[in-house]
């Protein structure tokens, strides 16, 4: 029998072990999945919970239902990955030995990285919102503010879903708007980026969003540490700014395993071949979804383009053949931008966002780059397409590979 | 593609003012950048710049301000001093290198 690894039962891991399953031989091949949670996460709607358009029901249900039948599943902690002898140490004792590992183990947040983050204000009036704890205290605190100064900081890049900041701030804008209090917020977007966004096409549209929303784009901002007596955020080059409700985006971090077994980078990403999705140095071991270096977005859209790279040259490299399948860093983003309306972005690692239509070329229903309740429409369905058909490795109408067809350039 | 005259040369440039060639780089040029970002060139400038062409040379990226804090030796806040507004992006600039590719 030859013995396939799945470190993580996120959204990554999930696709690939139903892909795998489906695809490799049972009486050749023993697939075994490592998570140390039950419970999978819809971290998209995360998004939604600090406004009360959902509640954490609606974005949780148990890892086993999405699991095929005939494979391993082991729920521990994993402790170290000894590539050098191909086998995975976990927590609970046990050591499973490889032929093949897919490392899936995802990104989280690490507040303790910057001073004073995870200081008295903590889920008190300093939030995150891309944990389930933070969203549901954020969520807890809105209900009752009365108004002030809401400061949205992202502490460093790259993060997951980079455009989950933006979202919030419009999103902000429209709940304060319905709660009858928008003019006693004053929404504050603080970010090291020089502008709204990383591609220059896509941050000059949504930075002109902010603006017309009247959202306060304060750029370049590198935080050093949290003032929690004086509350307020403080840039390496001293600059400041004054906070009554502080939503952080803390450093988002590979998880430590990575850095214990050696494979990480200065954030304990996988060096990871961006086309061949293989870790850098190692020919049985792929790496999928936000554990990996690439520099493409980390998003559960590219977790399912990378997936149909991986499992092609999977097939190629247990048949002892060089991996053919190129990545090309396909991201599709669908923005929320508040009442009712929604932005989508469709991108790689060299064609930044355009406007047009999608998928359909002059048809859509999609508009890139542009606002409509369409689109909207198409962020709702996500939740649909990501629980009955992401997850479970089905195709989805969309091309793993970028198209330029119904862009303008 | 916008060029800039640096010392009687004309050189390709992108639009954030990073050299489009690697090759027009040298040290009288980097010289002329930092001036035109008003930075001084020092000797812990240099270390800098030096730490960034060889991360690189190695992997064909320019490093993060993480990798900068945690390998060159200079801290962040003096990192900040010595490339005020971004070092990470104006020290990439000066050693004629495009910005880290980690804003994505
Ligand atoms: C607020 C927010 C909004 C988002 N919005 C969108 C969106 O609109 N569209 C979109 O496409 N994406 C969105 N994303 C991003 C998307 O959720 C992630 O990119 C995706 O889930 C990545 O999948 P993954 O499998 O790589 O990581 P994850 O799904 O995070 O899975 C990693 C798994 O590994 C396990 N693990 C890690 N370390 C260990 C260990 N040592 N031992 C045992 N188990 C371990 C974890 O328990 C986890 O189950 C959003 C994310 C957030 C936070």
């Amino acid at each position: 029998m030859k013995k396939l690894v799945i470190l993580g039962a996120g959204t990554a891991g999930t696709l690939m072990l139903n892909k795998l399953r489906g695809i490799l031989d049972k009486s050749e091949w023993n697939i075994t999945i490592v998570d140390m949670y039950e419970t999978h996460y819809y971290q998209p709607g995360f998004l939604f919970i600090p406004f009360g358009i959902y509640n954490k029901k609606d974005v949780i249900k148990p890892k086993r239902d999405f699991f095929p039948n005939g494979v391993d599943v082991v729920m521990s902690q994993i402790s170290k990955i000894e590539a050098d002898k191909n086998r995975v140490l976990l927590e609970n004792g046990s050591v499973l030995p490889y032929d093949y590992l897919i490392i899936a183990t995802g990104t989280k947040i690490n507040p303790e990285e910057t001073e004073g983050l995870k200081g008295k204000l903590w889920h008190k009036e300093v939030f995150d919102f891309y944990t389930i704890e933070g969203a549901l205290a954020l969520a807890n605190y809105f209900k009752y503010w009365e108004g002030g100064d809401m400061v949205l900081n992202i502490a460093e890049m790259p993060i997951k879903c980079p455009v989950a900041p933006l979202e919030f701030v419009f999103l902000a804008d429209w709940y304060f708007t319905e709660r009858g209090i928008r003019d006693k917020v004053n929404i504050h977007f603080v970010t090291p980026l020089s502008g709204a966004f990383t591609k220059p096409r896509a941050s000059s549209v949504l930075g002109d969003f902010l603006e017309k929303k009247n959202i306060n784009l304060i750029p370049d901002f590198s935080i050093a540490k949290v003032d929690n007596e004086n509350k307020k955020i403080i840039s390496w080059d001293e600059k400041e700014v004054n906070f009554d409700v502080l939503v952080s985006i803390p450093t988002n971090m590979g998880d430590e395993v990575i850095a214990r077994s050696g494979l990480g980078d200065e954030l304990n990403f996988v060096p990871t071949d961006k086309e061949t999705l293989m870790a850098e140095g190692y020919d049985n071991i792929f790496v999928i979804g936000d554990a990996t270096n690439l520099p493409s977005s980390k998003a559960g859209s590219v977790a399912h383009f990378e997936s149909e790279i991986l499992t092609e040259n999977f097939l190629d490299v247990i048949d002892g053949r060089k991996p053919r399948a190129k990545f090309d860093g396909h991201a599709n983003c669908f923005i929320e931008s508040g009442f009712g309306k929604g932005v989508l972005i469709d991108f790689n690692y060299t064609t930044e966002p355009l406007p047009g239509k999608f998928p359909l070329p002059g048809i859509g229903p999609f508009s890139l780059l542009e606002e409509t309740k369409m689109n909207h429409y198409g962020k709702i369905m996500f939740r649909w397409m990501y629980w009955n058909q992401l997850l479970k490795g089905l195709e989805l109408p969309i091309e793993s590979h970028m198209t330029m067809a119904g862009k303008r350039v | 593609m916008a060029t800039v005259e640096i010392l009687g040369k004309q050189i390709e440039v992108d639009s954030d003012g990073c050299l489009v060639n690697l090759s027009d780089w040298n040290k009288e040029v980097a010289v002329e950048i930092a001036k035109s970002e008003g930075i001084e060139l020092t000797e812990k400038h240099w270390q800098v710049i030096e730490f960034m062409r060889k991360v690189y040379e190695e992997t064909g990226d320019a490093p993060s301000i993480r990798k900068l804090t945690k390998q060159s030796g200079v801290d962040t806040k003096e990192l900040y001093s010595l490339f005020p507004g971004g070092p990470a992006k104006k020290a990439a600039k000066i050693a004629g290198l495009s910005k880290p590719k980690s804003c994505v």
